[in-house]
């Protein structure tokens, strides 16, 4: 059976919708589906499903002002809609330029996670790493709080109390 | 170096050695890393391309790690020569025919591979048999610290590394262990397996073969999360919860098919053996499939100590076979670790351009199914 959108691609996906009693079927190649934002989960990568949800962006940003769809890069003139085609970044600079746009997506892509915890260039300055810590700490103080785990989160409190001590006592030598 | 020095044997890590290495092929960490000061791949000039290569490819060729490495222009590399590195799981399929300069650089024992210019401006892994996650952990973040010595990474003190693609974000570590769940298949319950990891943020794809088609049954898990954890947590929890959990999983679908069906595994063998041994023709995707029941079958006698009439008779022929290649002075390691060994060779070097590397010309698909006929023949039938 032939997908009835584009009319050439064999149709795999199979969609059948009844709406106040009256049924109506939908036969779609994958693609087509994946256009009219049918979710296929098994047999999307990744990045397909990123460049998906970009492209579905809520309507937020219109609301709040978001300026970045028609915004590019001034370091490598990249531009979103390009990073709806082809799935990667122009250049280190966009994660800032486009940063109200991709959060959700990275969100989404890291279990909700935003914040780095992992591995620092050691040539980092001291300072610098230390703010890493810091914030990972209180991200993971955060979701301890939410999930009511209060000993937890009473010894990351701690935890923070005591680099933020280290941090002004260094700051203030 | 030549890659005809290599494509004769198994890698390092398919020689049936590690801790869990019936069940757990290998383990492999893999970090993406970006040069500070240049754009990303997709933004590159061709000589902003080279230039990065050069410089990448100056700092590895420098490093010392222990083993002889070499350096390989992939997109100067003949085409039969890139199809073995991605069969040998040395390089991406996307590396080996990608677009413009690129290059990897390889350790001679294969534990250690650098694609420079892949997604990223590089991605370095180390690869070891069985389950050594920790120790490829180790390895990885010692090389990637002489590395970082050398040169300045993309980092944001937010987002970790800098990675082309926000799915690698963070510590751009991507965590893999290669499985072999042939019971799981047999007994219908690797759908079940799939819907579960895919449920708790793991990627699941084939090790052989195209695509997500998971030949021979051979599935690579990875994390897919890299932003707001630690490296070490993302390993400790493949090493000690997931990865032993899937392996009980795949011990306990053995047990079953032994104590409920015993005749359907020994059918499965029984064919298996019986079509290997005698086919002059047999396509890669055949070969997979029918040599996995094999390799389950000698796992489960040399393991799990067990005795069935197909699995000893398998067990007698293979070290029959085992024991023609010793004294064809092809090998001089160990009856018992030779059995395994020799299906574990057969799976690599029937591929189609290890087959092809090995005999010194191009081969089409007919001819191809003839040659790997004959190998596994001569490889079983002693």
């Amino acid at each position: 059976m032939q997908c009835q959108v584009c009319q050439k691609k064999e149709a795999t996906i199979h969609l059948t919708e009844i709406t106040d009693g009256v049924r109506s079927e939908m036969h779609l190649c994958e693609q087509c589906a994946q256009e009219e934002g049918i979710a296929v989960k098994s047999q999307l990568s990744i990045n397909e499903l990123l460049s998906g949800l970009l492209s579905t962006q809520p309507s937020d940003d219109e609301l709040f002002g978001n300026t970045e769809h028609e915004a590019s890069c001034p370091h490598c003139g990249f531009t979103l809609s390009q990073f709806t085609k082809e799935a990667v970044l122009g250049c280190p600079y966009d994660y800032e330029v486009f940063e109200k746009s991709l959060l959700p997506l990275i969100e989404k892509a890291h279990d909700g996670k935003t914040v780095h915890r992992g591995k620092v260039p050691s040539k980092m300055p001291n300072d610098t790493k230390k703010q890493i810590k810091l914030a990972a700490l209180r991200q993971q103080l955060d979701s301890a709080v939410q999930s009511e785990d209060y000993e937890t989160a009473a010894k990351l409190r701690d935890e923070i109390n005591q680099l933020e001590e280290k941090k002004s006592a260094t700051g203030n030598q | 170096m030549k890659l005809t020095d290599i494509s004769g044997d198994i890698n390092e890590w398919f020689n049936g050695s590690g801790p869990l290495a019936d069940i757990v092929i290998s383990s492999r960490v893999r970090l993406a890393r970006n040069i500070a000061g240049y754009k990303f791949l997709s933004r590159c000039s061709v000589a902003e391309k080279a230039e990065i290569l050069k410089k990448l490819r100056d700092i590895l060729m420098s490093l010392d790690l222990g083993d002889k490495i070499f350096y390989l222009a992939v997109d100067k590399t003949p085409v039969l020569d890139r199809h073995l590195l991605v069969e040998r799981h040395l390089i991406s399929r996307h590396h080996a025919f990608g677009k413009g300069p690129r290059g990897a650089v390889i350790a001679q024992r294969e534990f250690f591979t650098a694609m420079i210019n892949e997604e990223d401006h590089l991605r370095i892994q180390t690869l070891k048999g069985g389950l050594q996650l920790s120790q490829c952990a180790e390895q990885i973040n010692r090389i990637d610290d002489m590395i970082e010595q050398r040169i300045d990474y993309a980092f944001s003190p937010r987002y970790g590394y800098l990675t082309a693609c926000p799915t690698n974000l963070g510590t751009a570590a991507r965590v893999s262990v290669m499985l072999h769940l042939p019971a799981l298949k047999m007994t219908g319950q690797i759908e079940k397996f799939l819907n579960a990891t895919r449920d708790t943020n793991l990627a699941v794809r084939g090790l052989f073969g195209e695509g997500t088609e998971a030949a021979g049954d051979f599935y690579q898990l990875s994390n897919q999360v890299s932003l707001g954890v630690l490296e070490a947590e993302v390993v400790a929890q493949f090493e000690n919860v997931i990865i032993p959990e899937i392996v009980e999983y795949e011990n306990a679908a053995r047990n079953q098919l032994l104590s409920k069906e015993p005749d359907v595994l020994d059918d499965k063998i029984s064919r298996a053996m019986a079509l290997l041994r005698n086919a002059h023709l047999i396509s890669s995707q055949e070969a997979l499939f029918l040599l996995s029941h094999l390799r389950m079958g000698i796992n489960m006698h040399e393991r799990m100590g067990v005795s069935t009439p197909a699995i000893n008779k398998l067990c007698s022929l293979i070290a029959a076979g085992s024991n023609a290649e010793k004294s064809a002075g092809l090998t001089g390691s160990p009856q018992a670790a030779l059995s395994i060994t020799t299906i574990n060779r057969l799976f690599m070097l029937t591929q189609p351009a290890h087959l092809q590397l090995n005999c010194g010309k191009t081969l089409d698909a007919a001819h191809r199914d003839i040659l790997r006929a004959k190998i596994i023949r001569s490889a079983l039938n002693g």
